[in-house]
């Protein structure tokens, strides 16, 4: 089984949400997962986030939905981390 | 999501509480000096007759709620509209299924509802010792100087709730918003000829 483990995204989000209100929002998403926000540049209306997202079976749909629903605008998937799990065998 | 958690998220992106607390003393404000006028003007009057001032009251009420509501509506919505767009210059996107698009939707509705119930609740809170006086209700001074009192009162609890918003005293806001009331008084008196 394909398990997403860590995203690391470029985004471009309006000031308002802050990014507390921003990130928790992502955290809602998906549970069990840890997410770090890096804000790389501020303009007048908006700024740019490298968000660090980590934890078991990310689902990315949903991820995306919370980024979009906040507002923000997910410009690119810079890293990504994935493995593959094999269901152990239960006698 | 609940409406309340939407209503309050709308009213935090488009930074509105601000706005919100603005429109509820000032109209509220505007609705209590109105009736203040009018009840001084009734109570100067020789012989009249409560349902013709609680007609002409609430006939007043209703405008302001009207006016409250409708004005704030069209100029709330066109600021909303046009941050919504320059955002969406900005970000390069459509945000109308966004919470910003959402926000621009929902709070020209919650600013209107404020500016237009603030003054209708103030004038009706005002008008209420009349409607009972109306009703056969008795009172031991006249009913107009009752409701000029609630009027007093209602501007003295706006002005406490300023002073307290604006994080100073409440005592002095609510003295501050009396004076304001004293000094309408004697105008009314100077120049109505009362």
């Amino acid at each position: 089984m394909i398990n997403i483990r860590k995203l690391v995204l470029d985004v471009l989000k309006p000031l308002e949400p802050d990014i507390i209100d921003f990130s928790s929002a992502i955290a809602l998403a998906n549970d069990g997962i840890n997410i770090h926000v890096v804000v790389s540049e501020l303009d007048k209306n908006t700024e740019t986030l490298r968000i660090t997202i980590s934890g078991q079976g990310l689902d990315v749909n949903r991820i995306k939905c919370a980024i979009e629903e906040a507002g923000a605008s997910l410009h690119s998937i810079d890293e990504v981390e994935v493995e593959n799990v094999t269901p152990s065998i239960t006698a | 999501m609940s409406i309340f958690n939407k209503i309050s998220q709308s009213l935090n992106i488009a930074n509105s509480h601000g706005i919100i607390r603005r429109y509820f003393v000032v109209n509220g404000f505007d609705g209590a000096l109105t009736m203040l006028g009018l009840m001084l003007g009734f109570a100067f009057t020789e012989n009249s007759d409560f349902h013709i001032a609680l007609n002409v009251c609430m006939a007043a009420a209703i405008a302001l709620a009207i006016s409250g509501v409708s004005s704030a509506y069209v100029s709330e919505s066109s600021e909303r509209s046009r941050a919504l767009s320059q955002l969406q210059r900005s970000m390069l996107i459509d945000l109308t299924d966004s919470s910003h698009g959402r926000a621009a939707k929902w709070v020209p509705m919650i600013v209107a509802l404020v500016n237009g119930l603030s003054p209708l609740c103030i004038c009706l809170l005002i008008l209420s010792p009349i409607w009972l006086a109306n009703r056969g209700v008795n009172f031991t001074v006249s009913p107009y100087l009752v409701a000029i009192g609630v009027a007093f009162f209602l501007m003295f609890l706006l002005g406490v709730f300023l002073g307290l918003t604006a994080g100073s005293s409440g005592l002095w806001g609510g003295v501050r918003t009396l004076l304001i009331g004293f000094v309408t008084v004697g105008l009314i008196y100077l120049f109505a000829g009362l």
